[in-house]
């Protein structure tokens, strides 16, 4: 709040007000710095994780010749509709394979990728099964087929939730968002390797170092900033508390006849339960579990003005009628146990009557 | 001078406080026993009443500029606005033709779009502005080709405040089968804006130049006759596939809110900000060698920017730290390069660089205004008596006679 009426600098200006906003946007670089495990320099604010993406993607690739890309097939839309752009430009797009969990296989990266291959995109966790994937091994094989091969990971999803590095892992390029780690919506940053020559995509005034123009979103930044430093202090708890949730959701719909729990045998998102349930189509399950009182989604936000199965589900291998019916629970840290019990009785009510 | 707070802000065309009435909409959209869903979550309430408020703020956009809510895409600035028209257009209208004409004294979001499409192969004429800042229509005519398919000229320049003639060159544009695009920035909320009468295309619209938060902005576009562009942000599929990424519910509801009260008060401000300003200039305009920049009659109230002759721009703002102004837009003042705009406009090197932009807002006094008049006599009068060049001039010396020598 004291950056909207209090502290209302332009961080451009040169005067006392400027200079305040100023200090205030680089103490949020720094926060969310090391809340990725990056340094302060390689972060670039954004108008968030779309944005990062499109940057990401369009940014290190319109100033090379044509090649080819690898983008994993769950990708969300904002990773995937920027590789289709640049596969118009006359890009070659290789989808890459994931099993019937949803992990990238590496093997296919392996036989997919040729020196040709400039870039990767693998997103950290999926936003719907909530599927984690093995970055630092998909990136180690990337890089023994083409070193100079660019590894660019959507983390929006992963950050805050759990720890992420992107200095350890080795990635190139890396999108986060703040409105997924309890900060304001409107504000994301691309983590960018410094040995990177990106093309900026929105131009004009020159700021984050002439990489992406436009005046700061300064209270959603510092926002930004603020919720990165309390996901590195609170991480560990929030994470008990929601994988707690998570168990005891899987637990109770596991054995239920005729529900199918998504990603179960991969390594998961502590806070993310995607299934569905035979006979109950995901947006009609949707709608009565609302009318409850139980604010879940049948997938990407996003994408859920529409009724097509999800395309993550699909490139999973999993069946079209059950894709359909799939519904994505996910806790935050105001949830509790009893919701989840509620839940379940729910459930079980809206079954009965569809059977 | 009982309650006048140090330093004065002087820098509202560089950004405002948000209003205290815009800050309480925005509370009710960020925490936890508000509205925080994601709008485009169809499925449940949380996503409806964040979808509900974008429509009130799309409605409250369109009210003021008289145009469909439906015309309405919400970017993530005047910036994003600006690179979404001028790009979006060009690439959709390629086949037309590659020539797009703007002028030199637009914002950096405008020209370094337009010197991105010249590397992509599109032509790009600057034209020049009049002495007062302004656009000959004649010039621009002549510079219409062919092969034109974008006309950008900005509606209230952000240095010197002066209103461009946006309807005779709307006209000029249809006639001409030509898109037309008006950064709005400066304007919007200053200025009456009537898009069911202009011929305009594309407007972009800034929220935090008219007391709403930074972070977010819009882009008309029009629908009859209807205007395409090419998206430039893809992913999602929000906002009609125009531009994608979540929307940021309070900002967006900001941003409805701030465009309300600019309707609802803009007449009333001006008036306000008209006294204030000509107070300010009547205080000024007596020393010596004071310019004006940019048409006193075509401006906007709250703009006044003026050159103080052989006085260093930087050491009087150096010397003016009580008051915070600028010289030269915010966005290229770390530089130290003389104002582009004041260049476009004819002025010399030196009265470029001895500029100062003073803008008024919703929260400036008269107070400040006289407490302002004296700090800047002062300072001028000060900074004067340590030049020498001010000494060359009152002996009467034509300081543009004089041959340096090299160091």
């Amino acid at each position: 709040m004291p950056y909207m009426t209090g502290i209302y600098g332009n961080p451009s200006s040169v005067h006392r007000f400027g200079r305040l906003t100023r200090d205030a946007l680089e103490q949020a670089r720094v926060q969310v710095a090391q809340c990725v495990g990056a340094e302060a320099n390689q972060v670039i604010f954004t108008s968030g994780g779309t944005e990062a993406n499109n940057l990401a993607i369009k940014g290190s690739l319109l100033n090379q010749a044509l090649a080819s890309i690898a983008v994993s097939p769950i990708e969300h839309a904002c990773v995937l509709e920027p590789a289709k752009a640049m596969a118009k430009l006359g890009w070659k797009l290789d989808l890459l394979v994931v099993d019937d969990q949803g992990r990238v296989v590496t093997d296919h990266l392996k036989s997919t990728m040729t020196a040709e291959t400039r870039f990767v995109s693998v997103m950290a966790a999926n936003n719907e099964t909530g599927v984690l994937q093995d970055l630092a091994h998909l990136v180690e094989v990337s890089k023994s087929v083409n070193p100079d091969v660019l590894f660019h990971s959507d983390a929006c999803q992963m950050l805050g939730k759990l720890p992420i590095s992107f200095k350890q892992l080795g990635l190139d390029l890396m999108s986060v968002s703040s409105h997924k780690l309890y900060g304001p919506q409107g504000a994301g940053a691309l983590i960018v390797s410094r040995s990177i020559d990106l093309q900026p995509q929105i131009l004009g005034g020159g700021q984050e170092k002439g990489l992406r123009s436009g005046t700061e979103n300064l209270a959603a930044i510092v926002g930004f900033g603020r919720a990165a430093e309390l996901a590195t202090e609170t991480q560990q708890a929030r994470k008990e508390h929601v994988q707690k949730l998570q168990q005891q959701l899987v637990d109770s719909l596991i054995d239920q006849p005729g529900v199918t729990v998504f990603s179960s045998q991969a390594e998961r998102l502590p806070n993310t339960v995607q299934f569905s349930v035979q006979g109950i189509d995901g947006e009609t399950l949707l709608m009565q579990l609302d009318r409850k009182g139980f604010a879940v989604s049948s997938g990407s936000a996003c994408d859920s003005g529409r009724t097509d199965p999800s395309h993550v589900l699909l490139a999973m291998g999993i069946d079209d009628m059950i894709a359909k019916g799939a519904i994505r629970v996910s806790f935050g840290e105001q949830n509790t146990s009893e919701q989840i019990v509620q839940f379940i009785d729910v459930l079980a009510q809206i079954r009965q009557q569809f059977n | 001078m009982s309650d006048l707070k140090l330093p004065i802000y002087f820098d509202y065309s560089a950004t405002t406080p948000v209003d205290a009435r815009v800050a309480e909409v925005m509370t009710h959209y960020l925490t936890v026993d508000s509205h925080f869903g994601n709008p485009a979550s169809r499925s449940h309430a949380f996503g409806w009443s964040a979808d509900e408020a974008i429509d009130t703020a799309r409605g409250q956009v369109a009210a003021l500029v008289n145009c469909d809510p439906r015309e309405i895409v919400w970017t993530s600035g005047a910036t994003e606005s600006n690179n979404l028209a001028i790009k979006g257009a060009a690439h959709f209208y390629q086949k037309n033709g590659k020539h797009i004409i703007t002028c030199k004294t637009e914002h950096k979001a405008v020209l370094d779009t337009c010197r991105q499409l010249e590397r992509e192969g599109y032509e790009v004429t600057y034209l020049d502005p009049e002495t007062n800042g302004l656009v000959d229509l004649n010039k621009l005519k002549a510079a219409f080709r062919d092969d034109t398919i974008l006309v950008s000229i900005m509606h209230v320049n952000n240095e010197i405040g002066v209103i461009q003639d946006i309807q005779a060159i709307g006209e000029l544009c249809r006639e001409n089968k030509i898109i037309f695009h008006v950064d709005a920035a400066q304007s919007a909320g200053k200025v009456d804006i009537d898009l069911s009468k202009l011929k305009v295309d594309l407007m972009s619209f800034s929220a935090h130049k008219i007391y709403g938060p930074k972070g977010i902005g819009a882009l008309y576009v029009r629908r009859k006759p209807r205007i395409r562009i090419e998206a430039q942000m893809h992913g999602g599929g929000h906002e009609r596939g125009m531009r994608s990424g979540t929307l940021a519910t309070h900002q967006i509801a900001g941003m409805g809110e701030a465009f309300r009260i600019a309707k609802e008060e803009m007449h009333a401000e001006n008036a306000r900000f008209l006294a204030l300003r000509n107070r300010l200039y009547n205080g000024l305009k007596d020393m010596e060698e004071v310019y004006v920049n940019g048409d006193m009659d075509h401006r906007i109230a709250g703009n006044l920017n003026i050159s103080f002759n052989f006085v260093e721009g930087e050491s009087l703002i150096m010397a003016l730290k009580d008051i915070a102004v600028s010289s030269g837009s915010a966005c290229t003042s770390a530089s130290l390069e003389p104002s582009y705009v004041l260049r476009a406009i004819g002025r010399s090197d030196e009265l470029a660089h001895s500029s100062l932009r003073f803008t008024i807002g919703r929260y400036t006094t008269e107070e400040e205004i006289d407490y302002t008049i004296g700090l800047v006599k002062k300072a001028v009068d000060k900074l004067r008596d340590l030049s020498p060049l001010w000494d060359m001039f009152k002996d009467g010396i034509d300081l543009n006679s004089v041959e340096w020598a090299a160091h």
